[in-house]
């Protein structure tokens, strides 16, 4: 039983809770390293690396870490993985480390990372963690790898560096530039919609909003309700300087 | 020295788009755009906070990592301090000017986290640019992302009355929108070069 459950929690982020396809986090590392599959690669196995070690180490210490300042904390033990993969990449792997460029510094404010710590980690144990995120971190490998081989075997005509004979003379290469990793990523979600529709539940997801992890910064859990504060905001804005106003007179 | 500011600037706003060439400040471009006005909001906010980040931790940089020998730590330096910073400015915001903490301050925590912000603070460092050069860059980085947000906020706001198939309802056809969007962009790609003849 025990053992199912684990299974279950490594499970869930390979494919029902999949955090590119279905939760939509993590999309500018998404988007920017699609270009090659060895790039999309790295920058999985590194989040990857990243995620474990920090799931492991937030829920290690999840009851020394104080509630109020736990997004400061989280930020800190996750910066510190990622400078330790910067720069072992960095002496090891310089040509990776040069492919990636910022993005591998920006694994420190990637949403997945920061999500799991506050959704899964602080509550769960260090065991779980560590299944959770290696789940989550291999279903985001498993997302990037599949858009970046679209990618690049269409718009360059080649698969991880190697030339495809035929394709090579009629590739698209917008797709490996900015609009087409948009273009992928969009007709990739609907392929996913349709194919879990079929299966009934489909999770109607707003962006990012439900996994985010400054969502209760926004007060509540979707964007919708910020619009609805800034509406309010914006109706008593001028009452208030009004008020100050009539104080001052 | 003039043009190559100028340059930066354009580069920024237009050429290298963070939003629509890069894929920085992804979450928030698409999270934050359903309406115009609020559009501005993020892309102002966003545009402060960069400001105000870069002001801090270039001379951070300069003046404390360099001399110290502590260059790989600027990731950690960085996002601590952009974390702090912007807990900060929300409370002087709130304490002195509350009518732009009004209209500002809802996205201010959402800032933290936004990759554009640690992506432009680390790529002046990278790009080697002083003082005066990385100010700018964040300020044609911040109206880049500003025009993105609300080029894109009008282009949303049809979409949403339009009816779509059942599967590219909502986040895909949205994201398919943002690809004809860094399309037209696509345009500008060596335009400032040309007219300032560099």
């Amino acid at each position: 039983m025990t053992e199912n459950k684990k299974l279950a929690t490594f499970l869930r982020g390979i494919i029902a809770e999949n955090p590119v396809l279905i939760l939509i986090l993590g999309t500018c590392p998404t988007l920017a390293t699609t270009t090659s599959v060895i790039s999309a690669l790295s920058m999985g196995i590194a989040a990857t690396i990243v995620l474990i070690c920090s799931n492991a180490v937030i829920s290690a210490l999840r009851k020394v870490i104080p509630d109020t300042v736990r997004i400061p904390c989280y930020i800190v033990i996750i910066a510190a993985f990622v400078t330790a993969v910067q720069l072992l990449l960095q002496a090891y792997l310089p040509k990776i480390y040069d492919m990636l460029g910022v993005y591998l510094a920006l694994i420190v404010v990637n949403c997945i990372i920061l999500g799991r710590a506050e959704m899964f980690a602080r509550k769960n144990t260090v065991l779980d963690s560590v299944l959770d995120g290696a789940g989550m971190g291999i279903g985001f490998l498993v997302a990037l790898l599949i858009i970046s081989t679209f990618r690049e075997v269409v718009g360059n005509g080649s698969f991880a560096g190697f030339e495809i004979p035929f394709l090579e003379d009629y590739k698209i290469s917008i797709i490996t530039q900015a609009p087409g990793g948009f273009l992928v990523y969009g007709i990739l979600i609907a392929v996913m919609n349709k194919l879990t529709e079929k299966r009934g539940g489909v999770k109607k997801k707003s962006f990012s909003c439900d996994g985010c992890p400054s969502s209760h910064l926004c007060h509540k859990t979707s964007c919708s309700e910020v619009e609805e504060i800034t509406a309010a905001a914006r109706s008593e804005a001028p009452a208030s300087v009004g008020k100050e106003e009539s104080e001052n007179v | 020295m003039f043009k190559e500011l100028i340059l930066i600037l354009m580069g920024g706003v237009l050429v290298n788009n963070y939003v629509l060439q890069q894929f920085l400040g992804i979450c928030p471009f698409l999270g934050v755009s359903k309406k115009v006005n609020q559009a501005t909001g993020m892309g102002v906010a966003v545009t402060f906070v960069m400001l105000c980040a870069t002001a801090v931790t270039h001379p951070i940089y300069t003046y404390i990592l360099v001399p110290c020998k502590l260059e790989y730590l600027q990731t950690i330096a960085f996002i601590l301090v952009i974390a702090a910073l912007v807990q900060f400015v929300e409370i002087i915001l709130k304490k002195y000017i509350p009518a732009l903490y009004k209209s500002l301050g809802v996205y201010l925590p959402l800032i933290t986290t936004n990759c554009a912000v640690l992506g432009v603070t680390i790529n002046n460092i990278t790009d080697g640019y002083n003082f005066l050069a990385a100010m700018i860059s964040s300020l044609g980085v911040g109206l880049g992302f500003l025009l993105a947000m609300l080029l894109f906020a009008g282009v949303r706001s049809r979409i949403e009355n339009c009816p779509s198939p059942k599967a590219f309802r909502g986040v895909p056809i949205t994201l398919i929108a943002a690809s004809i969007v860094a399309l037209a962009f696509f345009g500008f790609a060596g335009v400032v070069e040309n007219i300032l003849g560099v």
